[in-house]
């Protein structure tokens, strides 16, 4: 294994956060703060409608109002877009039908937002109105108008199996088969921020685009494929984000709209979205039914595991086809599952756009795996915490589904958990009405694959170095309230040994800064900060030939710290850094180096083996404890514990700090977060809207409803991290849920097999086992759906290259990553 | 960002000139006070208002006066927070300081005030909507609409009152005076709300609620209970106001029992009202009471929560709110401020 880089003098302390400080006093400008001179206000008409055509649109009424400067319908802007090189079905304004309520239908600019508020009131769109598909049901049934025009069948957008290894024999093996239908509910993002956009023409048909995204690169893809000019005359700038969560991934319509209405008139266009339009935007989690059977011997050990998954996606692909394999990529990197087949498929639904939301596709299959092991443990008469322990994936392994693991730290994860909670004394003996439970999960740091098919690297780091003694450092990455900006400058400042006072950034801008993806998978800690370090070490070992030379000291024992550089055997012998600076400047010219990331290739070589790979996997546990109120089924969370391998904590503060915005999250999911829709009576109305587009009343937890959180940073450094570094941004999330689930059984004794978990789902447990039943709610059955036949891969065990052994017979269906890549190549 | 519609905003400087300006124009005008409730109804255009009167500088309408003894006024322009501040209605009332304290949050504390409160738009999450929201669904009844989506077939609005203070305020007797350029009157805060999720409010458009009149606490006892999601923000979907006088040999003399945002106005539970009356308060009597106090609530599915656990909850908290008053001992976990351990 590769050796782990040490850190210097900056690197694993609680270093202030380079953005702290206009953040806190106000200073830091969001996409909304920013103001151009001659701007125009921009709004959009949204559907009303869940599912028509779009008979005819008559804007002159708008175009006539006093006012009003310019206004866009879908025909200006025909070619379609979307994050997936797959699922290209998102047009900036509608073209010939609409399919959620919220769809952009016509853009209005205006000298005021108020005016293009009116003049959207007056544009009249003709609709002929499709069948409203609303959920799972109509989805499924065949007789049902269809969404799209593409997809593997009628409203199915995606259908996939896979099965690795010989199942039947692992299922043959089994003490005991467990099966388990479970619900886990869609819900959203609720970034603080609303999404805010600016679009400034620069003349000479060029145009700058200043937005809240976490992905500048790919809104600059999509910008480019829309508006149909040179990449080169479009710049994308993210500003600070004020929170995303995955909310801000996709390249929005909104976006790309104020981009043509800015080239149109010649003036900067603003459009800041309401908080019922942030809710229109979603790409949330994915409603998602489960089916999951598990075969389990005596000692707990698991022997085959098929998962069934059925998402509801909303009006659009967004990362669908991404998400709908995440919900069956990482069954595998916790526990050793040596046979295991995963059938996934997505539906199209006139709802907003479910896509990639913190932990993306992965929260949950992983709530129903760790509340299905509970049960298995209860029925082998195992402490479920020790079950778990025995069955440990080793550092690195390849799972039965060609993952490669790298550092593997849940094993003192789930140690320091059980003790914290002193899980053993008191775990079954708190009395009916306080319980405990515990969920383990693992996450990626980063995607293996970018999502357009390529050979460059995945994040790229600049620095210029001059006589200030300031370093200027240039990246792609985009701070969305992470901390990724700190990180940055923390690495760079690390290996040159000045303060981050002496860097300078400049991040997050498709024409000054090298590309980086962006931020979503967890990805930018691991990637950026490899990058970052290449850079810095290249730019050290710069000023290092010319300053041996001055001192006359051999460059191996010159040391970079405390702001000079100097001779490690006689630290008196050195200069300051800026001196040191001048002198490599003197000789070389100008200074500045570069630094890129490119992620390890991953082993499998089956289709669809492109999600799941990353260069490293994190690893949690998490023990809740809850009081259930039998009367009520009222639950209150007194005590959280979690510990979470994060590889290498660069700064424990920002760890912590994303460990318990994890639980939030998750206790939101847990027990309260949905995105809940009306459907009208059918006989009266076609009508489906979302119940509660607005905070008030989509609810989540307030400070109010956040336990005591007692975590633990492990740190098992990973190979491929920079200095060992995993993520930690979307995992600390994932066993919460599930562990919450436990731990009401544990009060109680009852199942609730669903998120979010609704007092009234216990008291219906509670009353059913009164009645002598299972003490269960949760969904009762799982609909038929053919996932077509398996691709069969087998296993690193069973001595197979990664590669199905069926791939000429199963026929292609659809769209997935690997197809394009070939599609590209 | 939602923005106000266009609208004229006066700001009269006495109650004489304030009630003229209603008069001028009452159906287009609207009262303003606090705004925390109409300022986003108006954004959302399910309120309209071509006018607003702001109240804000009529400094008759703040504050606490009066004599305990014999019963204090409290100005209807007096905001939460002074009132959650106010040591003479702690004293007297804490059973409105219990339930003032669990409207919205601090922050809005600060701007609302009780005569907003008990004036509150009800609220229906088929209404509670932006403009382009309700358009999609055709509207509903209260506002643009002919259907209440709650219950298409009916003729009427089923918007629930959501009002914190109202059902402890109808709990302890308390009245209101109303003035407009007609003359002044007053009533009961029953009698001011009506149950109609449209006409909720028996206030003509030209009346202005000027003083809220709490009867002299004597040897009353009174307390609030609210279910809401969350600790803090959320409004009630379900409020328990109970007020309780008791004898020296334990036996309840008096009691009024009024149930809070499970119909379009405060529901008084006469049938648990009459299992307390005259007998002594335990365990097992305040128990049929709170069974008995579910048989007025006609929860629908409108609000947060669903409606038949909603229902299922007015027994605990009636209960909850007797148990309190009685000094006995809570079961289960609920407090009122919703869970405690």
């Amino acid at each position: 294994m590769a050796e782990v880089k040490k850190p210097g003098a900056l690197i694993g302390t609680p270093f202030r956060r380079v953005d702290a400080v206009g953040k806190v006093t106000g200073r830091t400008l969001y996409a909304d703060d920013l103001v151009f001179p001659r701007s125009v206000h921009m709004r959009l008409l949204r559907s009303n409608v869940p599912h028509a055509e779009i008979v005819s649109i008559d804007v002159s009424a708008a175009r006539a109002l006093e006012g009003v400067v310019g206004v866009l319908t879908g025909r200006d802007m025909p070619e379609p877009f979307g994050i997936l090189p797959v699922s290209q079905d998102e047009h900036a304004l509608c073209l010939d039908k609409v399919r959620f309520v919220g769809d952009p239908v016509a853009a209005v600019a205006a000298l005021s937002e108020e005016v293009a508020d009116a003049a959207c009131k007056l544009i009249k769109v003709e609709y002929r109105a499709l069948a409203t598909i609303a959920g799972y049901d109509d989805a499924i049934d065949p007789d049902k108008d269809l969404i799209h025009a593409y997809g593997d069948d009628r409203n199915f957008h995606k259908k996939l199996s896979m099965r690795f290894g010989d199942l039947d024999a692992g299922f043959a093996r089994a003490d005991l088969v467990l099966e388990d239908t479970v619900f886990f509910e869609g819900n959203t993002h609720l970034p603080m921020e609303m999404h805010a956009c600016t679009a400034v023409p620069e003349g000479d048909g060029r145009v700058a685009v200043h937005s809240s995204t976490q992905t500048p690169h790919y809104l600059h893809k999509a910008l480019t494929k829309v508006l149909g000019i040179p990449a080169s005359w479009i710049r994308v700038i993210a500003t600070t984000n004020g929170g995303g969560f995955g909310g801000k991934t996709d390249p929005f319509n909104h976006e790309i709209t104020a981009a043509k209405m800015a080239l149109a008139l010649g003036r900067p266009v603003r459009i800041a979205l309401s908080r019922e339009e942030v809710f229109m935007c979603h790409r949330g989690r994915h409603p998602t039914l489960m089916r999951i059977k598990t075969g389990f011997k005596k000692d707990g050990s698991i022997v085959a595991q098929h998962l069934k998954t059925l998402l509801d996606g909303g009006a659009y692909g967004s990362y669908g086809v991404a998400s709908t394999y995440y919900t069956g990529a990482l069954q595998c990197v916790t526990y050793k599952i040596p046979t295991y087949q995963f059938d996934g498929a997505r539906v199209w639904t006139n709802k907003p756009p479910c896509g990639p939301k913190r932990g993306h596709g992965t929260p949950q299959p992983r709530f129903a795996q760790e509340i299905h092991l509970d049960k298995a443990a209860l029925r082998l008469g195992l402490d479920p915490a020790e079950m778990r322990l025995q069955q440990l994936q080793p550092a690195g392994a390849v799972t039965a589904n060609w993952l490669k693991i790298g550092s593997m730290g849940l094993g003192p994860c789930i140690n320091a958990v059980v003790e914290g909670s002193r899980w053993k004394e008191r775990r079954g003996k708190l009395g009916f009405g306080r319980g405990l439970g515990i969920a383990c999960s693992s996450y990626l740091s980063g995607a293996g694959l970018p999502i357009y098919w390529n050979h460059m690297p995945h994040s790229g780091v600049q620095l210029k170095l001059d006589r200030s003694g300031g370093v200027a450092v240039f990246c792609g990455e985009t701070e969305c309230g992470q901390g990724s900006d700190s990180v940055l400058a923390a690495c760079v400042a690390d290996v040159l040994g000045i303060e981050l006072s002496d860097i300078r950034l400049c991040v997050a801008d498709t024409d000054l800064t090298p590309v980086d993806l962006g931020s979503y998978s967890s990805r930018v800690t691991l990637m950026m900060g490899n990058a970052a370090l290449q850079a810095a070490e290249r730019a050290k070992e710069l000023i290092s030939g010319p300053v041996a030379q001055e001192l006359g000291v051999p460059a191996g024992r010159l040391v970079f710290a405390d702001r000079r550089v100097f001779d490690s055997e006689n630290p008196a012998c050195g200069r300051s850094f800026a001196e040191a600076v001048v002198i490599a400047e003197s000789k070389l010219g100008t200074l500045g180096t570069t630094g890129s990331y490119t992620p390890p290739r991953a082993p499998g070589r089956f289709r669809g083996a492109g999600v799941g790979p990353s260069p490293a996997y994190s690893y949690s546990a998490c023990i809740v404890e809850v009081v259930v109120d039998p009367g009520t089924g009222l639950v209150h969370v007194p005590d959280v514990w979690i510990a979470h391998d994060v590889g290498r904590a660069l700064n424990p503060v920002l760890t912590r700090g994303q460990v318990e915005g994890g639980i939030y999250m998750g206790l939101g999911e847990a027990l309260m977060e949905e995105s809940a829709f009306r459907r009208l009576p059918k006989k009266l109305s076609n009508a489906l809207v979302h119940k509660f587009p607005n905070m008030l009343e989509y609810k989540s937890p307030t400070f109010l409803e956040m336990p005591r959180i007692h975590t633990t940073i492990v740190e098992d450094p990973d190979p491929n991290g920079p200095y060992g570094a995993k993520e930690v941004g979307q995992g600390p999330m994932l066993p919460v849920m599930p562990a919450v689930a436990n731990a009401i059984f544990d009060a109680v004794g009852v199942r609730v097999d669903q998120v979010p978990i609704q007092p009234w789902m216990i008291l219906k447990a509670l009353a059913e086992k009164e009645r002598g039943g299972a003490g269960r709610f949760g969904p009762a059955e799982f609909p038929a759906v053919d996932y077509g036949a398996a691709l069969h891969v087998p296993t690193p065990e069973e001595g197979g290259d990664g590669k199905a052994r069926n791939a000429d017979e199963v026929g292609i269906k659809g769209g997935t990553m690997t197809e394009t890549r070939k599609e590209i190549r | 960002m939602l923005r106000l519609p266009e609208l004229d905003f006066l700001s009269p400087s006495t109650i004489e000139e304030a009630l003229q300006m209603l008069a001028d124009d009452p159906s287009g005008t609207r009262v303003l006070a606090g705004g925390t409730d109409l300022v986003p109804n108006l954004k959302r255009r399910h309120q309209h208002a071509r006018r607003l009167v702001s109240l804000g500088r009529l400094a008759s309408l703040r504050g606490v006066s009066g004599d305990p003894a014999h019963g204090l006024r409290v100005g209807a322009m007096t905001t939460l927070r002074s009132i959650l501040k106010n040591e003479v209605l702690e004293q007297h009332w804490p059973g409105l300081i219990a339930a003032v304290r669990s409207i919205s949050s601090p922050v809005l504390q600060s701007m609302g005030t009780i005569g907003g409160n008990l004036c509150l738009d009800t609220r229906c999450t088929y209404y509670n909507q932006t403009e382009e929201w309700r358009s999609a669904i055709g509207y509903c009844m209260k506002e643009a609409g002919d259907t209440c989506w709650v219950a298409p077939s009916s003729s009427r609005c089923w918007a629930i009152a959501a009002s914190d203070a109202a059902p402890l305020l109808c709990a302890i007797g308390a009245r209101v005076r109303l003035a407009s350029t007609r003359g002044e009157r007053e009533l009961a805060v029953e009698a001011l709300l009506c149950d109609d999720g449209i006409a909720y409010l028996s206030k003509a458009p030209d009346e202005v609620l000027t003083d809220v009149l709490l009867p002299p606490a004597g040897t009353w006892k009174a307390t609030y209970w609210k279910l809401r999601r969350r600790g803090s923000i959320d409004f009630p979907v379900l409020g328990v106001g109970t007020a309780l006088r008791v004898g020296k040999n334990g036996v309840v003399e008096d009691v009024r029992i009024f149930l809070g945002a499970v119909a379009s106005a405060p529901v008084r539970a006469l049938a648990a009202e009459s299992i307390l009356q005259g007998h002594i308060l335990d365990e097992t009597t305040l128990v049929s009471a709170g069974k008995a106090a579910q048989e007025v609530a006609t929860a629908l599915d409108n609000t947060d929560f669903t409606m038949t656990w909603r229902r299922q909850m007015i027994p605990h908290y009636v209960a909850g709110t007797l148990r309190e008053l009685a000094d006995l001992p809570r079961v289960g976990l609920l407090g009122a401020d919703g869970l405690e351990c």
